[in-house]
């Protein structure tokens, strides 16, 4: 698609993507990805907290309110899209936003909270739609390099995908859309079976034992499977299979160096965009593997 | 005239005496009301003595008009107007006033109750003043029975009427009769081979004098009525003649095509394009597929008459008969006409194997994970297999094999709604023909429930988990995934409150019993009714299981609902039953309550404007036009007529009938404003 003027989104980072936080590297490289082959991102101001980690566990109307505050925010600043890259912040806009379509009451409450209206007319998308509705023609056309025998396992988690019939985002159980991705970048899908699993996701301080296993599973399959690394598009997940895996090595005795890359840095290293400038430094597996392959 | 109308007020035990003061509703029936000259009360009108009671007070007050006011008319209707036939009174001036179902049933305040009564009541006398007497229709009877489908539910019902001294004409889609339980290896709970004690009726039914077997045939359109259906039966082209081929079998043999995949088999083993289904197929006689056959291709492509095509021969040159050929390339579908009197239906059902809306399951892409019927056929000594249990995948004999019971059933998220019935038994069947074939085999299943209701069927199951060692596991399974060359199933098992993971070889998904793909469209050729689930429709479902909404059109089998085949057999019989009924007499009497388009002398002919929305909105199809013709031959207009034969009395016609020209004889508007005035607005 050929973008004949510069389309503003609303950019939503959250707390886990923003600079200085514990995942900025994503944040970082959607940035320096859009720089390069669009859409225009524009931070939303005032943005807060989505409400996604205690708030929706605690107390719906505050997670709710959290929520629809930012969506309110890019209403009135004219934005007709909102990217979340996080899936934990698309997820709690989107259900937010139904949540408060399908609630008179609700909607009220919040909009009283809030001290703004909420009309919800913007669509909140994440970094794959964002991807595949904007930018594949023109990765097709601007990437620079194609990586030599490069295989890459494309890893979903589970808040890009469920519950399926709010968030009605590609195939609950066998989802393609990373996949046509990691394919544009010149490097090859692997085809594994744990793509959707859960990692254990916010029970990693809480019940890290839990997501051990259930991280060992994944790494285990996709090792299995062949993959020289994995791709994700959550920072909940890549701090799991990142930050965790040579504990996870250790506790079941097997060595993985399988470096995990967000989504966004893929692309970026395919259009030959600086590997320092796209946060591949800021790993805990080394990502040496992955930009020599596209050197 | 003057009308001597007996009002019987009935008590229903203390169905409706308990809400309505019958005394008093019988008092009132009375007063200020000419025409009303006899009341009484009984405890049980229906009964003996009060059927009794009502023929000797028709006969005493010389009653020429009755109202009972009881329960619904389709309780009793029919009882009470037989009564009045006895006495010489036209059953047509007997009328049920509802004060059960309508009244009593539904008001537990007394006085409201009965006030209500006294005006449903008056109501009923106020029509029954304008009753007229009518008389049955006499239609003809063809004494020939319709069975469409040749499973074991048309098989039954054809033998049963044959041997009922009636003509049977059977009607099968596939190249064989035989239908899903030729594809049975051994039957629930006896173990028998399935096809050994259904080829001795399939021979049967082939030899029968009085059964003319259609194969590789489908019913094209359906008119007529009870005791006269007009046929029309689609001969399709099987590219053989069926009075030449001898079933020597030497054309399959030399068909180069050998790697189709065989629908008998459920896709797990390969057929020639000209074959027949099964070894033990009657008619022994093959059919191409001209799908797949390449002349067929060819000719297609070169846009030539098939006998023209020379890209292949094999068949017809390796065919022994002579002068003419058994094969004809060039052969073309036909249709015949049957006249009959009555219909079977017994198209049967269809297995769910797109399993694509089960993603968790692989949706279909593991071929280790397989339906229950493949698995029959993996069982069965006439498979793909020869009976030895075998992966699809690698051919090796599982270790382990996991079912899971409840796919697409007892799910109305996903699949259907509804419990298919078989799916316990034959379960726990094949986990016994597993262990029987594999000793060292391990057997596990994933249930909800376990459903084995019928005879000698809780036994069987208990057999399965007691004698040959299934676990039987209650929870559902969340997911399969592969890993290496096994299947990892990972299920709860709610019992002891944990989760499982089994490292499989093999999965059997029980999956649901569903109506076949084209019953809505086939159930509209032949304007019977259908559910949500495309099952059709019984017209009670106690009472008339096997008569379907369209009267002499019977339904046995599964395309009524799911069952197992000593159900299925047992409904054939009864079908059977009905058709001999139906055949039995030299004409049939249908009720008269039919509508009927208004004719008067020249010049007018008819109010009836010739609009026909009375056609489009008969669902039985019993509007016809009738061109109204001057001497001359020139026709003055075209009106609305009525077939009575197809008529079944419900009124939507004299209701959507902008000119008023449709009347319903029983029903009529005389009668019907009769009943709306007497009503006292407060």
């Amino acid at each position: 698609m050929q973008i004949e003027e510069r389309k503003k989104i609303g950019y939503y980072p959250g707390c886990a993507i923003t600079m200085g936080s514990s995942s900025e590297e994503y944040g970082t490289s959607v940035l320096r990805v859009s720089e390069e082959i669009g859409p225009e991102l524009e931070e939303i101001h005032d943005w807060n907290c989505c409400g996604a980690s205690s708030a929706h566990a605690t107390n719906h109307k505050l997670s709710t309110a959290l929520s629809i505050r930012n969506i309110s925010l890019a209403e009135q600043s004219g934005y007709k899209e909102i990217l979340a890259p996080c899936p934990m912040c698309s997820q709690r806009l989107i259900i937010s936003q139904k949540d408060v379509a399908d609630d008179e009451e609700l909607k009220k409450d919040v909009e009283d909270a809030i001290e703004m209206p909420c009309d919800g007319d913007v669509k909140i998308i994440n970094y794959l739609e964002l991807i595949k509705n904007y930018c594949m023609d023109e990765i097709a056309e601007k990437k620079k390099k194609a990586p030599k025998d490069l295989k890459i396992a494309s890893y979903y988690g589970c808040l890009l995908l469920r519950p399926p019939k709010v968030l009605k985002f590609d195939d609950p159980e066998n989802p393609t859309s990373m996949e046509e991705i990691v394919e544009a970048t010149g490097a090859t899908s692997v085809d594994w079976e744990l793509k959707t699993n859960c990692c254990g996701g916010g029970f990693t301080l809480s019940r890290t034992d839990v997501v051990l296993k259930l991280t060992n599973d994944i790494l285990e399959c996709a090792a299995d499977a062949g993959a020289d690394a994995i791709a994700v598009a959550c920072p909940m997940c890549h701090a799991n299979l990142d930050m965790r895996q040579k504990k996870i090595g250790k506790e079941y005795k097997r060595k993985y160096d399988i470096p995990i890359v967000y989504i966004s840095e893929l692309i970026g290293l395919a259009l030959d965009l600086g590997p320092i400038s796209l946060g591949l430094n800021k790993h805990f597996i080394d990502t040496k593997s992955v930009v020599n392959a596209f050197a | 005239m003057g009308k001597k109308i007996g009002v019987f007020v009935c008590h229903c035990g203390t169905n409706i005496s308990a809400t309505v003061d019958v005394e008093k509703v019988a008092e009132e029936a009375k007063k200020n009301n000419p025409g009303v000259a006899y009341t009484t009360t009984y405890k049980y009108m229906c009964s003996d003595p009060g059927q009794k009671l009502l023929r000797d007070k028709i006969k005493e007050e010389g009653l020429d008009g009755v109202v009972v006011a009881a329960c619904s008319p389709k309780m009793h209707e029919h009882t009470f107007r037989n009564a009045a036939v006895k006495t010489g009174l036209n059953p047509y001036h007997v009328e049920i006033s509802n004060l059960r179902e309508q009244c009593s049933w539904v008001h537990p305040d007394k006085p409201t109750g009965t006030e209500k009564s006294i005006d449903l009541v008056r109501m009923m006398t106020e029509k029954t003043r304008k009753d007229r007497s009518l008389t049955p229709i006499k239609v003809p009877v063809t004494k020939r029975a319709l069975v469409i489908g040749g499973g074991i539910a048309g098989i039954q019902a054809a033998l049963d009427i044959a041997d009922g001294g009636h003509e049977v004409i059977m009607v099968e889609r596939e190249a064989s009769i035989g239908g899903h339980m030729a594809q049975l290896s051994e039957t629930f709970p006896t173990l028998d081979c399935s096809q050994c004690i259904m080829t001795p009726k399939m021979v049967e039914l082939a030899q029968h004098d009085n059964i003319k077997l259609y194969t590789w045939s489908e019913i094209e359109a359906v008119d007529g009525y009870i005791g006269n259906f007009d046929v029309k039966i689609r001969k399709k082209a099987r590219s053989v003649d069926l009075d030449l081929c001898t079933g020597c079998s030497s054309c399959w043999q030399v068909c180069p095509c050998k790697k189709i995949k065989s629908e008998f088999d459920m896709k797990l083993g390969n057929r020639t394009a000209i074959y027949i289904p099964f070894p033990q197929a009657i008619p022994s006689k093959p059919v191409i597929d001209r799908e797949n056959c390449i002349l067929f291709k060819d000719s297609r492509k070169k846009n030539i008459k098939p006998n023209d095509s020379k890209v292949c021969r094999k068949c017809i040159d390796a065919c022994p008969i002579a002068p003419v050929k058994a094969i004809d390339y060039n052969q073309e579908d036909e249709i015949v006409e049957e006249k009959v009197g009555a219909i079977v239906v017994a198209t049967g059902f269809k297995e769910l194997d797109d399993t694509s809306m089960y993603g968790e399951y692989g949706g279909g892409k593991y071929k280790d994970v397989i339906t229950g019927l493949q698995f029959e056929r993996l069982a069965s000594a006439s498979g793909p297999t020869e009976g030895k249990i075998e992966r699809p995948s690698d051919g090796k004999e599982p270790e382990i094999v996991v079912f899971i019971q409840c796919v697409g059933s007892r799910d109305p998220a996903k699949g259907c709604s509804y419990c298919s019935k078989t799916c316990c038994m034959y379960t726990a069947k094949h986990t016994m023909l597993y262990k029987h074939k594999v000793h060292d085999g391990h057997a596990f299943v994933f249930y909800i429930d376990i459903r084995c209701a019928g005879k000698d069927y809780e036994e069987f199951s208990q057999r399965a988990i007691e004698e040959e060692g299934a676990t039987y596991l209650r929870g559902r399974v969340s997911r399969i995934y592969k890993k290496g060359d096994k299947l990892v199933v990972l299920g709860a098992d709610t019992l002891t409150g944990s989760v499982v993971e089994i490292e499989a070889d093999m999965v059997v998904l029980a999956s649901a019993m569903k109506a076949q793909d084209d019953a809505e469209k086939f159930a509209q050729k032949l304007s019977i009714q259908y559910n949500k689930d495309k099952f059709f429709s019984e017209m009670h479902p106690k009472l008339k299981p096997v008569e379907s909404s369209s009267a002499a059109i019977l339904l046995a089998g599964t395309c009524q609902g799911p069952k197992d085949i000593p159900e299925t057999v047992a409904q054939a019989g009864a079908a059977a039953s009905k058709v001999l009924a139906l055949l039995s007499a030299d004409e049939l009497e249908r009720e008269p309550v039919v509508a009927k388009v208004d004719r008067l002398p020249p010049p007018v002919f008819s109010t009836c404007i010739g609009c026909f929305y009375c056609q489009r909105v008969c669902p039985y199809g019993a509007i016809e036009e009738e061109d109204i013709k001057a001497r001359d031959g020139s026709v003055i207009k075209t009106v609305a007529r009525v077939n009575e034969g197809l008529c079944q009395g419900c009124g939507l016609c004299a209701a959507t009938c902008r000119s008023k020209s449709v009347e319903l004889a029983g029903f009529n508007d005389e009668q019907v404003y009769a009943e709306i005035n007497s009503v006292e607005f407060n």
